[in-house]
């Protein structure tokens, strides 16, 4: 299984930062996840063997955090907010809109693989509600009207 | 980048440096950075962790234990390696105060992290950011490369013959993490189930070593406790409530924002003069004022000073520094439910009080809000909830049962206008959308 260099790069440091090779584990499955596009099988094995763990516990531990998904999302991961600081400023309506905008429903992908939709927990943006996280990037203060603009945007950038 | 925000009654400790390009480290050494540290390279372990006591500061993460009293816990002698660890997993809802920390002097925490190791014995820290802060992991690994550049962390700091480490580590996605013995699980490569204890992290933490487990906002005052004296930081706030806090004001309010004021700050200021009120015309409901595991206050408790020790005679806790705001046009039913359906999905699963009492709960209030609650149910919710309390490993059993106590004991009218098939009557008046797929 072939990782980036610079994946490669940062796994071979950060395995020496612990006394133990597995606690590197969740950083490594989240950024193996950023290039494959979710946790593979083939991911899964790969990791487990260098972990020094067996595929069960690799599979134990993915299935604990929310971020981790094995299941391939859109290009871009469409996360609202509608904790409680978010729901009092129109989290839900801004989700509600989202599903409409994209067609989709909760954890659904788009046909053309551009977009998927997910209703996640409080996303540390309280003070700057409602706000949404495309991948890793923080869009705040949002309306519909905005988020219509933002969601027009990325589609434009994967066109390019 | 999150937007900043300033009132005159603000009191900057550990924002003194936010908006000024701090991050930088040659920025931030030119605004003090650093200096802690190498004073604290010329004091006696015991004379920190005495320093950090007599300031009189608490844990920011929402316990608010005495941090110099939770340093002087670690043993003196250990066979195995002992660690600070750096808890970033911000993840209370209302909470969004340790990212600014993290976006804006990064080196602060560091700093922090350094000088508790100093307090303790410790040669190695870890810094642990939540996943979802994926820009502010970046920032922070920049951060700590730029320090080893500068010789302030490796081998030989400072030209002291010690050597100290910093890592960082990445969350995934998991509010229980925040706890510390889930946190000290999650970086060992496993899934975020508390431990038993004791032993405590201070006895046998990471790897078994002894540990300093210390949340970032705490970690960051530090230095200026170091710089500034225990005395001056102490008479900031409040008796036994040392120094300042960073505010996270949310919700219906006109202009939320991260504000840092002394401990002890009254909450009526807070919504009012500070955060200009409640927009829209409309009145205040509830606030929660320690993030969502802390029971809500109504319009007529918040005459209260924000320190940990008058929150708790008010009835809540000051929690993680999460104010969250509710104004007349929200259903304290649905907001009941929001706030379950997060303890629930939450939950590890581990102790059954949690997860079946999050669950039962949720399916309640979920009914309930769709008009089908029966009059049983309000007190059969507050009997459930408060048999959760204390039953369990971890806190978030708590977390998730001391808020709906106090929704259904403060708004008990609300839920009884629910009942026999009514509609939500915030939904009815067309003030509230209907919810998504709940």
């Amino acid at each position: 299984m072939k990782f980036s260099d610079e994946f490669e790069a940062r796994f071979a440091e950060m395995v020496t930062h612990y006394p133990t090779r597995r606690s590197a584990l969740v950083p490594t499955l989240l950024y193996a996840q950023d290039e494959v596009g979710y946790l593979s099988d083939e991911v899964i094995r790969e990791l487990a063997t260098r972990m020094d763990v067996t595929e069960l516990e690799v599979r134990d531990v993915i299935s604990y955090y929310s971020m981790m998904t094995t299941k391939p999302r859109g290009k871009f991961n469409v996360q609202v907010c509608t904790n409680i600081s978010c729901i009092v400023r129109g989290g839900e309506e801004l989700l509600d809109h989202c599903a409409k905008k994209l067609g989709i429903g909760e954890k659904q992908t788009t046909a053309d693989g551009m977009f998927s939709l997910e209703e996640v927990e409080c996303i540390g943006a309280c003070s700057w509600a409602p706000a949404v996280q495309v991948n890793y990037d923080f869009h705040e203060n949002l309306t519909p009207e905005k988020m219509d603009r933002i969601l027009d945007e990325y589609k434009k950038k994967a066109t390019q | 980048m999150a937007d900043l925000v300033s009132h005159p009654d603000e009191v900057k400790v550990v924002s003194r440096r936010f908006g000024l390009g701090a991050t930088n480290l040659d920025r931030h050494l030119e605004l003090d950075g650093y200096k802690a540290v190498q004073k604290a390279l010329a004091m006696e372990p015991d004379s920190i962790i005495n320093e950090v006591k007599n300031s009189g500061l608490r844990g920011r993460g929402g316990a608010g234990f005495s941090t110099g009293m939770k340093w002087s816990f670690v043993p003196k002698q250990s066979a195995k390696p002992k660690y600070v660890l750096c808890n970033g997993d911000e993840s209370e809802p209302g909470t969004c105060k340790d990212r600014l920390i993290f976006e804006q002097d990064p080196h602060s925490v560091i700093e922090g992290v350094m000088i508790a190791g100093l307090a303790v014995g410790a040669r190695s820290g870890y810094i642990y950011i939540r996943g979802e802060y994926r820009y502010l992991s970046i920032i922070m690994q920049k951060a700590i490369r730029d320090a080893y550049a500068k010789g302030f962390l490796g081998k030989n700091i400072f030209g002291s013959g010690r050597d100290f480490d910093i890592y960082w580590h990445g969350g995934a996605g998991a509010y229980e993490v925040g706890e510390e013995s889930a946190l000290m699980e999650s970086l060992e490569g496993k899934r975020g189930i508390p431990r038993v204890r004791p032993p405590f992290p201070a006895v046998a933490g990471l790897w078994g070593g002894p540990t300093v487990i210390n949340n970032a906002e705490t970690l960051a005052s530090v230095p200026h406790i170091i710089l500034g004296g225990a005395e001056w930081f102490a008479k900031l706030g409040p008796p036994k409530n040392g120094g300042t806090r960073l505010f996270c004001l949310s919700g219906n309010i006109a202009k939320p924002g991260v504000y840092e004021f002394p401990m002890g700050y009254n909450l009526k200021k807070m919504i009012y003069d500070v955060g200009g009120g409640i927009p829209n015309g409309r009145k205040l409901k509830a606030v929660v004022p320690g993030g969502a595991s802390c029971p809500c206050l109504t319009a007529d408790e918040i005459d209260v000073g924000m320190d940990f020790d008058s929150v708790a005679k008010a009835g809540s806790m000051l929690g993680s520094g999460g104010v969250i705001v509710v104004d007349d046009a929200q259903c304290i039913v649905k907001f009941a439910l929001r706030t379950m359906k997060f303890f629930q999905h939450e939950s590890c699963g581990w102790c059954i009080p949690c997860r079946e009492g999050t669950d039962w709960l949720k399916k309640t209030l979920v009914r309930f809000h769709a008009g089908a609650g029966q009059m049983k149910d309000i007190d059969n919710m507050q009997y459930l909830a408060e048999n959760m309390l204390g039953r369990t490993f971890c806190p978030l059993g708590d977390a998730a049962a001391m808020p709906t106590i106090a929704f259904v004991k403060k708004f008990r009218k609300e839920f009884e206008d629910h009942l026999d098939g009514k509609p939500c009557p915030y939904e009815k008046a067309g003030v509230a959308e209907p919810a998504f797929a709940h």
